[in-house]
């Protein structure tokens, strides 16, 4: 308790001095307002976009497209992850294609995207998808390797078969370094998502940001990057508040 | 004979070289026997084990349980491990009810059989507990109800005490002692501590090192609860010793 309260005292602490600096450099400096606004502006900026409704209409439209292309992509990563650990000489040869495909910016789909899916929520939906694809794959195949061997011998010995070998034995040992990869592949999706919605959507936070920037408002354009830094932050301590919660049933956790 | 091992040989590949960790071992084990592999380390006492239980077959020879050749692990013969093997997701309960879930017993039945083994294992207050809450001692004790639960006809033990400090194994000793007299099961048990295999055992099986071979096989007549400090406990102590080479003969007059 005394701990969180000493680690929301630093948060408050840095953004009253980050603000500062910012009410600062917009003194000094004599750049055009509407290029670069002031906290004040850019606070009047977001309550307009809170009273007016269209801040949390499009948040839900990305809440939503995120949801679903974060979640499906855990799910099918870690289940086809799940497998491929298991099977070492067919990972040999999906291994290489992935390493192919995983530096690839999730943008660079895009054209075929939207060729194939048009716009709307889909373009958004697959690179999320994408961008969170890889690393629970790959982490989940490599913590499956590295089971400790005394788990199979005690399964075998206890009479466990496929597959509940999976469920009972493997995914549970796993899990924890699983969760890991669960946890990183968040902060990517959630940066492809506004990459996503720049393109080819008319809604969302992107839609926000594209819009804002059409109608020449940088007070828009900066509080809604501050709501999409502020989103991305709360989703990551939700998930590592409920990784530890299940951490703690796993037998407490690290 | 009950377990039944005939010119045992396991060979490792080491590079280019074959390493002969058993080289023809026999050995005959009797139904309810408490039987330990007694060796310096390195002499293929785990590899004995293992055969025996069905995880690693042996290169030729073979093994017979039952009039049955050994081919796999089995839950009528389970294994007890040095480092536990306790499954850190699960509850102390849950682990113990692990092997009972595949032996599909229900669910209300499965949770009395763990309770009473728990309970055998004087662990009733720590069943909801995860066992990294616990002490290596209570782990050990955990794997104990884990295979007793599902009433084994053979228990084998790899060092299951190797990592416990001298009076917590001790204190296990007693009890293993006194569960496998209740509940009259065949155990084999791996230790290199003469002591504890004086203490535990009806036959103690002596494996000499390079290759691994059994030396001879020792009797100890003593039964019931035993006296570590008594002279019979001692005398067979010291014939232990003696085949070890590691007793001066003048000497131990002087140390009795
Ligand atoms: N998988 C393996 N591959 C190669 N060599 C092995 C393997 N397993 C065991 N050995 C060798 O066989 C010999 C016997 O090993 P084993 O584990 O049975 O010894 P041990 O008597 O149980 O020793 P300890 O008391 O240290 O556990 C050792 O020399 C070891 O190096
Ligand atoms: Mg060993």
């Amino acid at each position: 308790m005394k701990k969180q309260l000493i680690s929301l005292k630093n948060i408050v602490v840095s953004f009253a001095i980050i603000i500062a600096l910012w009410q600062i450099g917009f003194m000094t400096s004599n750049v055009n307002s509407s290029l670069f606004p002031s906290p004040s502006q850019a606070f009047q900026a977001l309550v307009e976009m809170i009273s007016d409704g269209s801040l949390f209409i499009n948040i839900g439209a990305s809440m939503g497209r995120f949801a679903i292309g974060y979640i499906s992509s855990v799910v099918i990563a870690v289940l086809l992850g799940l497998v491929l650990g298991r099977l070492k000489c067919v990972f040999q040869y999906v291994n290489p294609i992935v390493q192919l495909l995983r530096p690839i910016s999730p943008m660079a789909w895009m054209p075929f995207i939207v060729l194939w899916f048009g716009i709307g929520d889909i373009p958004a939906i697959v690179i999320i998808f994408i961008a969170a694809f890889f690393p629970v794959l790959l982490s989940t195949v490599s913590a499956v390797g590295e089971v400790d061997p005394i788990y199979f011998k005690v399964a075998k010995n206890f009479g466990i078969q496929q597959p509940q070998t999976m469920w009972k034995i493997i995914f549970p040992a796993a899990f924890p370094q699983i969760a890991n990869g669960i946890h990183l592949a968040l902060g990517t999706a959630w940066v492809f998502l506004v990459a996503g919605e720049m393109v080819g959507a008319q809604s969302g936070l992107g839609y926000l940001v594209i819009d804002a920037r059409n109608n020449l408002r940088a007070d828009i354009l900066l509080a809604t990057i501050i709501v999409i830094g502020l989103i991305g932050l709360i989703l990551d301590a939700l998930l590592k508040l409920l990784e530890k919660q299940i951490l703690k049933s796993w037998g407490g956790g690290k | 004979m009950y377990i039944e091992v005939k010119d045992a040989v396991k060979t490792f590949k080491q590079g280019g070289t074959e390493f002969t960790a058993l080289d023809h071992v026999s050995l005959d084990i009797e139904k309810g026997e408490f039987i330990c592999l007694l060796g310096p380390s390195g002499c293929g006492k785990s590899t004995l084990l293992n055969a025996i239980a069905g995880f690693e077959p042996v290169t030729s020879g073979s093994i017979k349980i039952d009039g049955e050749e050994v081919k796999k692990p089995s839950i009528k013969n389970v294994t007890i491990f040095q480092n536990y093997g306790l499954l850190p997701w699960r509850t102390v309960q849950k682990n113990v009810e692990l092997g009972l879930e595949s032996l599909k017993i229900p669910k209300e039945e499965r949770a009395k059989i763990a309770e009473k083994y728990i309970d055998l294992v004087g662990l009733s207050n720590f069943k909801n507990s995860h066992p990294k809450q616990l002490s290596g001692g209570m782990q050990q004790r955990v794997s104990i109800a884990r295979a007793l639960a599902v009433d084994p006809d053979i228990i084998f033990m790899d060092e299951p005490l190797g990592a416990l400090d001298a009076i917590t194994r001790m204190k296990l000793q007693d009890d293993i002692l006194s569960i496998s007299r209740q509940e009259n099961k065949t155990i084999i048990f791996v230790t290199h501590d003469i002591e504890e295999a004086v203490f535990l055992a009806d036959r103690i099986v002596v494996v000499t090192p390079n290759p691994g071979k059994i030396k001879c096989v020792v009797k100890v007549p003593l039964h019931g609860y035993r006296d570590r400090t008594s002279g019979d406990f001692l005398a067979v102590r010291s014939r232990i010793f003696e085949i070890f080479n590691m007793k001066h003969d003048e000497n131990i007059e002087y140390y009795i």
